[in-house]
């Protein structure tokens, strides 16, 4: 009686005597959510437009990260870093283009998810070759501490982090909606053949798409890297990705916002009102059970893209 | 000098021999996946300003043709294994499809492929793609289009994925105009569509041509359909052409009439003769 006590009521009574801790532990879930938003943003880029589930969106934070502390440490300030990784991700896109995609034209799915297996470990190969393997620290000069928010103590760099993956968000939103290279980009999305009839490049597009998956993955890179050290672990963080894509659905923008807004406030509550109950640890697989579940009763995922049909 | 019946098969200097010929093609042979031989020698002029239709069986290779020529073949691992096709007396078989629709040869597939996510307005600037003419030019050439297909016009904001079998019909003619076209490979336009709606695309493909210049190479079962807008057709049959002529004379061919026209006849026992003529 007394566990269930405890795992049913309990915890509801807590957050109604305190409602300010309640708003701190869903805020400060909110903003670790942006960052998983982030990674599976990466994602979902490229799989609308390429078809092509990639595997190394977390081998490429890696990268993009050791590549930006690797070039701080050799003596470049952070903004002059910061362009050098970008084209090097650009670069890199360009490589996959040629080296990958095209000459896997045409294959199934599965042959370029396992191509993509492939260029992960390449890429942390490359990065830990360039760069060294040892856990570096990025610091930004933003520090970690609390500031006050209304009554809510609040992590500063969590919220620098929300508000420059939210900037970033709403520029990729920008391109996507209103730009004829968006425009180009779900076209593609929607029919490449019928693009392709048009004259749109697919070689092009793939570029972009890669280019800006490999941004995002920097800008990823810089949150992780600066909140957990740069270590080989960052490119893992791809599997936290996994849970909110199948939550968000694999072509939806708005879906891998929406769904990693989803899992860091589910899995910060779950862990501070119901880990002590069942003794901690939640944070680990909260977001793999939700998966489960959607998947489950949902498959197709919360914003996953509608198949227009018309009968 | 009379014209015959086929096509002038040029042999050096094509530009002065026809001069007429916007596009040809001499014994093109197609080939998917290294084995399947799909086109076996196929030879087909299109003058400018014609609308040309290309008739035959389901599987005959017409949509395969098409996209010879517009080089959509390689994303269905086909190849062209021979011949050669010329557009305006440049060779034209090793371009890519962005390049094609540069000079002026834009496909309209088989199945109206418009983009279901993208609005009317936006499917038709996918057509614009390609151009480097300004948003001016662009924008009177949407109004342009909007003027020949009213019913996209009070559409426009709609995501194509629900608009009807004919709007998106018109939709994807629309949008290839939107490239300024010189000449349309239209793919079976008449596929799944009522033969009221049928009738308004084609007279409308009809008007296009009359007024705009744009010259048709149209691929379609509805032979009755087709050969009523064009001026010259070819039956392809099994990757071949069995057999060439104005629409009235394709029109007045028995074999034509009984297996393409629908039109049975006691008179239709000449079918097998007539059928294999070309």
């Amino acid at each position: 009686m007394e566990f269930l006590w405890d795992f049913f009521v309990a915890p509801f009574l807590d957050m109604i005597d305190f409602p300010i801790f309640l708003a701190e532990v869903a805020v400060s879930g909110l903003l670790t959510g942006v960052m998983y938003s982030l990674v599976a943003l990466g994602f979902v880029l490229i799989f609308k437009a390429s078809q092509v589930f990639n595997f190394a969106q977390g081998a490429m934070v890696l990268f993009a990260a050791l590549t930006l502390v690797g070039l701080i440490e050799h003596g470049l300030p952070i903004w002059g870093a910061l362009p050098v990784t970008a084209i090097v991700m650009v670069g890199l896109a360009f490589a996959i283009e040629r080296g990958m995609l095209r000459p896997l034209i045409n294959q199934p799915p599965i042959t370029l998810f396992m191509a993509t297996i492939g260029l992960s470990f390449l890429l942390e190969g490359a990065g830990e070759w360039a760069w060294g393997s040892n856990v570096k620290a990025l610091d930004l000069g933003i520090p970690n501490s609390p500031v006050d928010v209304g009554g809510m103590l609040l992590n500063e760099f969590d919220l620098i982090a929300a508000l420059v993956a939210a900037v970033l968000v709403a520029a990729l939103a920008l391109l996507f909606q209103h730009t004829p290279m968006g425009r180009a980009l779900r076209a593609v999305a929607d029919d490449p053949q019928a693009a392709l009839s048009l004259g749109i490049s697919l070689r092009t597009i793939w570029i972009i798409v890669w280019s800006v998956a490999g941004i995002v993955a920097i800008v990823a890179g810089i949150m992780w890297g600066a909140k957990s050290g740069v270590q080989f672990s960052l490119s893992l963080i791809a599997l936290k990705a996994l849970p909110v894509l199948i939550l968000g659905g694999l072509t939806s923008v708005p879906g891998a916002i929406v769904g990693g807004l989803i899992i860091g406030l589910g899995e910060k509550i779950a862990e501070v009102y119901w880990g002590p109950v069942i003794g901690g640890a939640i944070e680990n697989w909260f977001a793999y059970m939700l998966a489960m579940l959607v998947l489950m009763f949902r498959p197709q995922g919360l914003f996953g893209e509608k198949i227009i049909e018309r009968v | 000098m009379t014209v015959p019946l086929e096509s002038p098969a040029g042999g050096g200097g094509d530009a002065v021999a026809a001069p007429e010929a916007l596009l040809r093609l001499d014994s093109v042979e197609v080939v998917y996946d290294h084995v399947i031989s799909v086109l076996r020698g196929v030879s087909i002029t299109v003058p400018e300003g014609a609308i040309v239709a290309l008739l035959g069986p389901n599987g005959a290779g017409k949509t395969t043709t098409l996209k010879a020529i517009s080089n959509l073949l390689r994303v269905e691992r086909g190849d062209i294994t021979g011949g050669e096709i010329h557009f305006r007396g440049e060779r034209i078989d090793k371009l890519a499809p962005g390049d094609l629709v540069r000079r002026g040869i834009i496909q309209v597939m088989e199945g109206r492929r418009c983009f279901p996510h993208l609005t009317v307005h936006e499917n038709l600037l996918t057509g614009s793609y390609t151009r480097k003419d300004g948003k001016a030019a662009v924008r009177s050439d949407l109004e342009r289009v909007y003027g020949h297909f009213p019913a996209l016009g009070e559409r426009r904001r709609i995501l194509a994925g629900f608009i009807s079998g004919g709007e998106q019909q018109m939709l994807a003619i629309g949008r290839a105009l939107m490239s300024r076209p010189a000449m349309v490979l239209l793919d079976e336009p008449s596929m799944g569509l009522a033969p009221q709606v049928v009738a308004r695309i084609f007279s409308e493909v009809r008007q296009l041509n009359e007024e705009e210049g744009v010259t048709f190479l149209l691929a379609e079962q509805n032979a009755n359909m087709a050969l009523g807008v064009a001026g010259y057709g070819y039956i392809l049959e099994s990757g071949q052409i069995a057999l060439e002529g104005t629409a009235a004379e394709l029109h007045g061919n028995p074999a034509v009439r009984e297996h393409y026209l629908g039109l049975s006849h006691a008179a239709a026992q000449s079918a097998d003769e007539g059928g294999r003529a070309g």
